[in-house]
């Protein structure tokens, strides 16, 4: 994974100097929170229902054992013994102080991390696909083109303050593991008819009040070009992005206004100048990005075979293991969804034990899932039993990756300030009524996704099963929504009708999975079901 | 009656006006009344507070209560971790927020 | 890059041209391109700053307009008027604090005139903290790439 040189080193530090100052001027009344709260949203600190809450950036989802260590250090010593994942692939932190926030920041370096453009209306984390570098679909590790991405847009002088909050997603396979196509920046990197590498670069997806599928604006761009092309994309946004309306502020709604027609050709007219520019890196700089992420010394001639004989660890085995490029390596997700558990939430002692685990077993390397749970990439089999049973002493064994009870959720009232409705209170029912493993087995992939106000941040529009907390003259009221995907099949979900509260949405989701259940043809999951029916045998099956 | 929240500045603690300061605790906070803006204007201006801002709320016995469940679990902490709340000894405490 | 003129504690004009400052005033967009002898214009943050780029030659002054810190257009505007050849003083006026005049510096602009007085020693700072930059801009500072390739 990508080390830093001194040029990055030297720049987080000086961030972290910076950040010091800004914050000792706030508490000495120099700076009004009106002028500091952009300053410290762009280190990642927000303040929230309960206290500053900062979100440190995991870059594409990637970290080590020692990064790892670290953000448990910081839940151990700065919080309150434990981190959240997030949808973005970062980590939040709940109980913040203000004037911890410089010290964190300084321990964070310490390891090549920080909370840089976390928040605010800049560029933030660019995320990839969990599986990088492990899957055998991919046509490139994404991973590089992100990190190119990532020093592009860290600290840009020109899109620090856009109409609003900018995410960019990489991949580089056919099938989409990161929801690619609901991000504002799409990528996926092809290879074109000569068999060259670059970008089918997607613009104007996203969710949240108006959600929209990105449209393609342009199948190829190669990479001696995609520095050039998306600030091409960043500056038709910058310069003509709604800033009246905060809903409205997005690039989703900027290239639905204009059609994607035409915000392609205002691109191509700026690309065309932004190219005599020459801010594009020589090959030289992607190569040398990529030499850091080129494969660890896998063993050739390892067993390709796994001892099934521990009937619980076979379970394990069949729903949260999956295939590897390399024989005898396989890829293994560790579920933050313990049933009744809060989603995608890890204790220090967790985190210590996943950093542990991904030194001993997968070369020292780990993934942040935009599902909320943790990846070990590269796991030799004969290691899956004794790493199962690490997990399973550890409350980190839940046999769910992509069951109904492996629910993506935000924060919700619980935490968060934006919120309409509590989210997790939700998830733990529905996980709890759902809670035999036989039963979710037999209803088989049901992505369920919770977010607890219309920012969408728990990507409900993007659920098979979707839920929407909002708020009912005061009292919480959750929609249910169907049909939505964040795969390369990528649909929105359709609200069923009225709301429910917070039993009654529990019971509406039951009668979804039993009419599945009772329609559903041989080897179909929820999502091919609904679609093949349609949506009024559900609409009837919730409503009578 | 109306109350008066924010946050430490230094430690993000909530916050509620009590009538001459702040207190962490919601059982303190007193009614401001219309005066609201005033006190969370001066109060801010000399950072004894931070993102003050009114809430509504309903006399009881037990003190005020919020009539937001959001401000509710403000003045508590998370539903779903009793430990980290305010009152993580008080098991009607969740039924409070509720 | 030319140095602050000596002056301590809060300024409400800091200039990084050696040049002296136009004592003409800065007349509207609209104005400007109905009037063949102006040389000082202000564009707002609605402005295509593209009308100027056929008169670029006789601009001694471009002044771009900043309501409110959070409007990001400006800085979008000042680099494109760069990347075209203005040489002109490229002034950012109105919200803008110290926090902001790295990015404004590397935009193109070299004169702020803020409507908040910006204190001398704290601008020296902001504009000094970052040795590296990672991208090319209109300020012609080296990116890192460039240093780690050459």
């Amino acid at each position: 994974m990508y080390r830093y040189d001194r040029y990055d080193q030297a720049i987080v530090d000086a961030r972290v100097e910076e950040f010091r100052d800004q914050v000792q001027r706030r508490l000495a009344g120099d700076l009004t929170e009106d002028q500091f709260k952009p300053l410290r949203l762009k280190n990642g600190l927000y303040l929230q229902l309960h206290a500053y809450m900062l979100r440190v950036a995991i870059p594409y989802g990637t970290l080590d054992s020692r990064q790892m260590r670290m953000l448990g250090h910081i839940a151990r010593t700065y919080d309150r013994g434990y981190g959240h994942f997030t949808t973005r692939q970062n980590i939040q932190y709940n109980w913040i102080k203000l004037a911890d926030a410089p010290d964190i920041l300084a321990d964070l370096a310490t390891v090549e991390m920080h909370a840089i453009q976390t928040s605010g209306n800049c560029i933030r984390n660019i995320s990839s696909d969990q599986y990088a570098g492990a899957a055998a679909d991919e046509v490139d590790d994404p991973r590089p083109w992100a990190e190119l991405l990532r020093q592009w847009s860290s600290f840009h002088p020109e899109f620090s303050y856009l109409p609003r909050k900018f995410k960019i997603a990489v991949i580089a396979s056919d099938q989409d593991r990161a929801a690619m196509r609901l991000h504002d920046i799409g990528i996926q990197i092809v290879r074109n008819a000569e068999g060259r590498l670059g970008a089918r670069v997607f613009v104007g997806g996203g969710m949240g009040r108006t959600p929209m599928v990105a449209p393609e604006i342009r199948d190829f761009v190669g990479a001696e070009d995609l520095l050039s092309y998306v600030e091409a994309c960043l500056r038709v946004y910058n310069r003509h992005g709604r800033r009246d309306n905060i809903y409205k502020a997005r690039i989703k709604i900027l290239v639905h206004e204009l059609g994607a027609d035409e915000y392609r050709r205002q691109v191509e007219e700026e690309f065309r100048h932004v190219k005599t520019l020459g801010i594009d890196p020589p090959a030289a700089e992607l190569e040398r990005i990529a030499a850091f992420f080129a494969p660890p010394p896998f063993q050739a001639g390892l067993a390709d075979t796994v001892d099934r004989s521990d009937p619980d660890f076979a379970v394990w085995l069949d729903q949260n293991v999956a295939a590897h490029r390399m024989p005898g390596y396989a890829i293994a997700t560790i579920s933050l969804k313990p049933v009744g558990g809060i989603p995608g939430d890890a204790s220090a002692d967790q985190i210590d034990l996943m950093a542990d685990l991904a030194e001993r077993y997968s070369f020292d390397e780990l993934r942040v899932t935009h599902a909320q749970n943790i990846v070990l990439p590269h796991v030799r089999k004969a290691d899956l039993y004794p790493l199962w049973q690490a997990l399973r002493e550890a409350g980190l064994a839940e046999a769910n990756l992509d069951l109904i009870s492996d629910i993506i959720a935000c924060p919700g009232l619980d935490y968060c300030s934006l919120a309409n409705a509590r989210s997790i209170p939700i998830a733990q029912k529905i996980a709890t009524r759902f809670a035999d493993p036989a039963r979710q087995r037999a209803l088989g992939e049901l992505k369920l996704k919770i977010s607890g106000c219309i920012n969408a941040c728990g990507h409900h529009h993007a659920g098979h099963i979707g839920i929407l907390g909002v708020d009912r003259k005061g009292t919480e009221n959750y929609q249910l929504l169907l049909g939505g995907s964040g795969a390369e099949d990528a649909s929105l979900g359709r609200i069923t009708g009225p709301g429910f509260d917070e039993d009654g949405i529990v019971d509406a989701v039951e009668r979804v999975t039993d009419r599945y259940l009772s329609l559903r043809a041989d080897g179909e999951r929820f999502l091919d079901t609904y679609r093949r029916v349609g949506f009024d045998p559900f609409k009837e099956a919730i409503y009578g | 009656m109306n109350l008066l929240t924010g946050n430490d500045l230094a430690t993000g603690d909530v916050l509620w006006w009590d009538g001459s300061g702040w207190s962490r605790h919601v059982e303190d906070a007193a009614d401001v009344g219309d005066h609201g803006e005033a006190i969370a204007a001066a109060e801010e201006g000399a950072r004894r507070v931070n993102a003050p801002y009114l809430v509504a709320a309903v006399a009881t016995p037990d003190g005020p209560r919020p009539a937001h469940i959001k401000d509710r679990i403000r003045a508590l902490g998370p539903t779903v971790r009793p430990d980290l709340t305010i009152k993580p000894a008080d098991p009607a405490a969740g039924s409070w927020v509720i | 890059m030319a140095e602050l003129p000596p002056a301590d504690g809060a300024q409400d004009m800091l200039r990084f041209r050696p040049d002296e400052p136009l004592e003409e005033p800065a007349v509207t967009l609209d104005a400007f391109l109905g009037q063949s002898n102006a040389t000082a214009v202000r564009i707002e943050p609605g402005d295509d700053a593209r009308a100027l780029l056929p008169h670029l030659e006789r601009i001694r002054l471009i002044e771009i307009s900043f309501p409110s810190f959070r409007d990001g257009r400006g800085y979008s505007a000042a680099r494109i008027l760069r990347e075209h050849g203005y040489l002109g003083e490229l002034r950012a006026e109105g919200d803008v604090l110290v926090d902001q005049l790295h990015f404004l510096r590397r935009c193109g602009f070299d004169s702020f005139a803020p409507a908040t007085p910006i204190d001398r020693a704290a601008a020296e700072r902001a504009l000094a903290r970052y040795a590296h930059v990672y991208q090319p801009a209109a300020d012609g500072r080296v990116p890192v790439w460039q240093l780690r390739h050459g």
